[in-house]
């Protein structure tokens, strides 16, 4: 079932397109993963999809839940967040927000859903502690726990392994893909093709080309034969 | 000592001004929480410099109720200012500057040119630095403090966790279907009433000092928003409190003994913060 049918799309700042007639659809338990180069329009393909930014030409259509705002979300660090003074906890009740609506406080619901996700996320024994202090895989899973309350069908992940070490970086797919396998349906931004292609069903890469397929496609494609020899090529 | 306070209690303008004084520093330390995370400390010396040149102005034109012209021209700037803060051809904190400069020099030059009294320089210095104001407050000015503070503190804590949601995280509370801009626009009008309210306290120039200085010591110890934001306020509220008494015991201005205290308080945090520290680690 599609979730999110992309047609004939057009992106761009004032009036300025950097992204043309962009085709795809996501369905439900995907994982798909939107390569490009900087500056490809990653960003704001994202931002549209979450409804942040009105295209400049075609439509988005999307299944009516998701359009209440329903698209869990990870966006990138800010420099706000590396010393604000918040309990994990916080964090991940946050997420919660969208939904309240005008209702001014957490219901008891709310925080079963955060506890929940902690657990879930592996973080329920940092609870207590402050967001600045952990590390940066632990800030991620915080992150996702909060994406987690915000929504369980779709989650949009932006860069989710920038700034991580390689270790911390696998762990943080596997969770990812676990997260996948359990029928959460992932959309992620990624400069890294390699994982990519190991983790994902699905490939969207934009750029100059434009290719949107299953991943075994992609591997066939020329441009994925370009971009995923490109490194090797590189290193010999 | 205390024989001393006593009597000087008895005076309503001591009380005025102990109500008044605490008042707004519980609100100006709730949204200085806030502001300081923004990365705009600044804003509240910008607009309480903006406040000044209204004020000016007002003074100029001769208008009895001079609070009609200052709050909304405030209001204005500070939405202005926070709405640049976001996508901005002239970023946050130079556009705050730019506006504090401008508007203290425009205000001080209006003063001089079309001066209502023989005593400009006594006047400048009592708007910047609140001198006596805070001791000549009417009944009225005391009931529209109480009136807009509650208000103040009403609005935080029903939007607290909104506020909380939109300062750690904008994009993510806009995707989460959070109108944050509905929520920064309320920031900043909030922001601006306390500062017109506060310029009666401690003047224009020491705004600044109020809202940073309980925030960040708060920081310096608490981990969670909840309790650094607890923490500000009681410091806030001990730190004025304490400033007003020595005040009128030793007979110092009242804005720069508040200060003085706020300074003494984030001494104090820093050298605790630092302590946990060094025990956590």
């Amino acid at each position: 079932m599609a979730l999110i049918t992309v047609q004939d799309l057009s992106l761009g700042y004032d009036g300025q397109s950097i992204l043309e007639h962009l085709n795809f659809t996501v369905n439900e338990g995907d994982y798909l993963c939107i390569v490009g180069e900087n500056g490809s329009g990653k960003s704001t393909l994202m931002k549209t999809l979450l409804r942040l930014q009105e295209p400049i030409g075609g439509r988005v259509l999307m299944e009516k839940e998701l359009r209440d705002g329903e698209i869990g979300y990870l966006p990138q660090q800010t420099l706000v967040q590396r010393d604000f003074p918040a309990s994990v906890r916080e964090v991940v009740l946050s997420g919660c927000q969208g939904r309240r609506g005008f209702l001014p406080f957490y219901s008891k619901a709310d925080r079963a859903l955060a506890e929940e996700n902690m657990k879930r996320m592996d973080i329920a024994d940092l609870e207590n502690r402050c967001y600045r202090e952990l590390s940066g895989g632990q800030q991620q899973r915080v992150l996702l726990a909060r994406a987690l309350c915000a929504a369980q069908k779709v989650l949009l992940l932006d860069e989710p392994v920038s700034g991580l070490d390689p270790k911390v970086t696998a762990e943080m797919y596997e969770l990812i893909a676990s997260l996948n396998r359990s029928g959460v349906t992932i959309i992620m931004v990624s400069h890294d093709i390699a994982a990519a292609v190991r983790y994902a069903s699905h490939i969207l890469h934009i750029g100059g080309r434009v290719f949107f397929g299953t991943k075994e496609e992609y591997l066939r494609s020329d441009i994925g034969k370009y971009f995923l020899a490109a490194p090797e090529e590189v290193k010999e | 000592m205390i024989s001393t306070l006593m009597f000087y209690l008895q005076y309503p303008f001591v009380r005025y001004a102990l109500i008044v004084g605490v008042l707004i520093a519980l609100c100006s330390s709730l949204l200085g929480v806030i502001l300081v995370l923004k990365r705009f400390s600044f804003i509240g010396d910008g607009l309480s410099h903006v406040a000044f040149g209204a004020m000016s102005v007002a003074a100029v034109l001769g208008l009895t109720n001079e609070m009609l012209l200052v709050l909304p021209v405030t209001v204005i700037c500070a939405v202005l200012l926070l709405r640049t803060g976001q996508n901005a051809k002239i970023k946050g904190d130079a556009a705050v500057a730019m506006i504090s400069v401008g508007a203290l020099a425009f205000g001080y030059l209006l003063m001089n040119l079309f001066s209502t009294s023989a005593n400009v320089s006594g006047d400048v210095c009592s708007t910047l630095f609140g001198s006596t104001s805070i001791l000549t407050l009417s009944r009225r000015e005391v009931a529209l403090c109480v009136i807009l503070s509650v208000a103040v503190v009403l609005i935080f804590v029903v939007f607290y966790n909104k506020i909380f949601a939109v300062t750690f995280d904008e994009s993510f509370a806009r995707a989460a279907g959070i109108s944050a801009d509905r929520y920064n626009l309320m920031i900043a009008v909030v922001i601006a009433v306390i500062i017109v309210l506060a310029m009666n306290l401690v003047g224009s120039l020491l705004i600044s000092a109020l809202v940073i200085f309980p925030a960040l010591s708060a920081m310096r110890i608490f981990k969670s928003f909840f309790s650094v934001t607890v923490c500000s306020a009681v410091l806030s509220v001990v730190c004025a409190l304490a400033g007003i008494l020595v005040s009128i015991l030793a007979g110092t201005p009242v804005g720069s003994t508040i200060v003085a205290a706020d300074v003494a308080a984030f001494a104090v945090c820093y050298l605790v913060g630092k302590h946990a520290n060094l025990q956590g680690a």
